[in-house]
């Protein structure tokens, strides 16, 4: 992976998997704690402890048509090249929570990327699964969350090319305080 | 600056336009974009983006961009897969972003396949 955005795509694509209805994805960078935190939290089917303690192994997978999976066990050795790492919290029938540190000042650490892009690629190919993104940088807050967006809208999905691609700059313009992280 | 009241008064403009496009199915050409771990690693955010903007630049109103998991052959991605109507599947394979404007103007718009950016033997 290039980017931490793309890890932020990669891990939220587990939870569409999970049969998440509202995955939340939040960015926190923290000058002063030197860290840069992502999570990505869903009310998906979860995971049982067997499979918990095994699911930073390339060769766990759930998917069937063959046995590597290779999203958290990628995400956790970038983390821990910063001297951060991961923490997966889960119970089955509630959902999931990934947690993601990674050393904001280590040269080891990829840049965030395009979180924009991230964010509204999860929308455009899950339109029926509610997203909320929350970043922070100190005093700096973004929120933004698309049932709220579908309800002013008044529609039950966001599938509209010219909708996502309004909403792509709309959350570039409005996370700028973490552009070039 | 964006503004989501901005976005309503666009899409309450567009309503009219969107109702007549939804039903259209069929005869939707659709394009795929494989985006499981290694799409991703290998680029396919960027390429299934620039399809999106592309088609709505072009208002190709018959053309749907989708993605989907793991296509199978992961050191060529970033994979693309063009189904039209009444023809033969076609994969696109190692798609960068710039290559995206070829394919949609050859071959969405055009007809004619993009063979160099095909699979090849």
């Amino acid at each position: 992976m290039r980017e931490i955005s793309l890890h932020i795509l990669d891990i939220a694509k587990n939870s569409v998997r999970a049969k998440a209805t509202l995955i939340t994805l939040g960015v926190e960078v923290d000058d002063a704690a030197d860290t840069l935190v992502f999570s990505v939290k869903d009310n998906g089917c979860g995971m049982s402890e067997e499979l918990l303690k095994t699911v930073t192994d390339p060769f766990t997978t759930t998917r069937t048509t063959r046995k590597v999976g290779l999203g958290l066990p990628l995400l956790r050795t970038n983390t821990e090249l910063t001297g951060g790492g991961i923490e997966i919290t889960s119970t089955v029938g509630v959902g999931t929570l990934v947690k993601a540190t990674f050393g904001l000042s280590s040269i080891d650490r990829m840049p965030l990327g395009d979180l924009s892009e991230t964010v509204i690629t999860l929308v455009s190919g899950s339109p029926e699964v509610d997203f909320v993104l929350n970043v922070k940088r100190g005093e700096q807050e973004f929120c933004f969350d698309t049932a709220a967006i579908k309800q002013m809208l008044g529609v039950s999905v966001l599938d509209e090319a010219e909708v996502l691609q309004y909403l792509t700059e709309y959350v570039r313009e409005n996370i700028v305080f973490i552009k070039d992280i | 600056m964006k503004s989501l009241e901005e976005l309503k008064a666009i899409r309450d403009r567009m309503q009219g336009q969107l109702a007549s496009r939804d039903h259209v199915g069929e005869q939707d050409t659709r394009v795929v974009v494989g985006m499981a771990t290694c799409g991703i690693a290998a680029g396919a955010r960027p390429v299934l983006n620039r399809f999106m903007e592309e088609v709505t630049k072009r208002e190709l109103h018959s053309v749907k961009v989708v993605q989907t998991g793991c296509i199978g052959m992961c050191r060529l991605e970033p994979i693309v897969e063009v189904y039209a109507p009444g023809q033969e599947k076609v994969t696109y394979v190692k798609v960068q972003p710039e290559m995206v404007a070829r394919i949609v103007s050859d071959h969405l718009v055009g007809g004619n396949v993009v063979t160099e950016y095909t699979i090849k033997d």
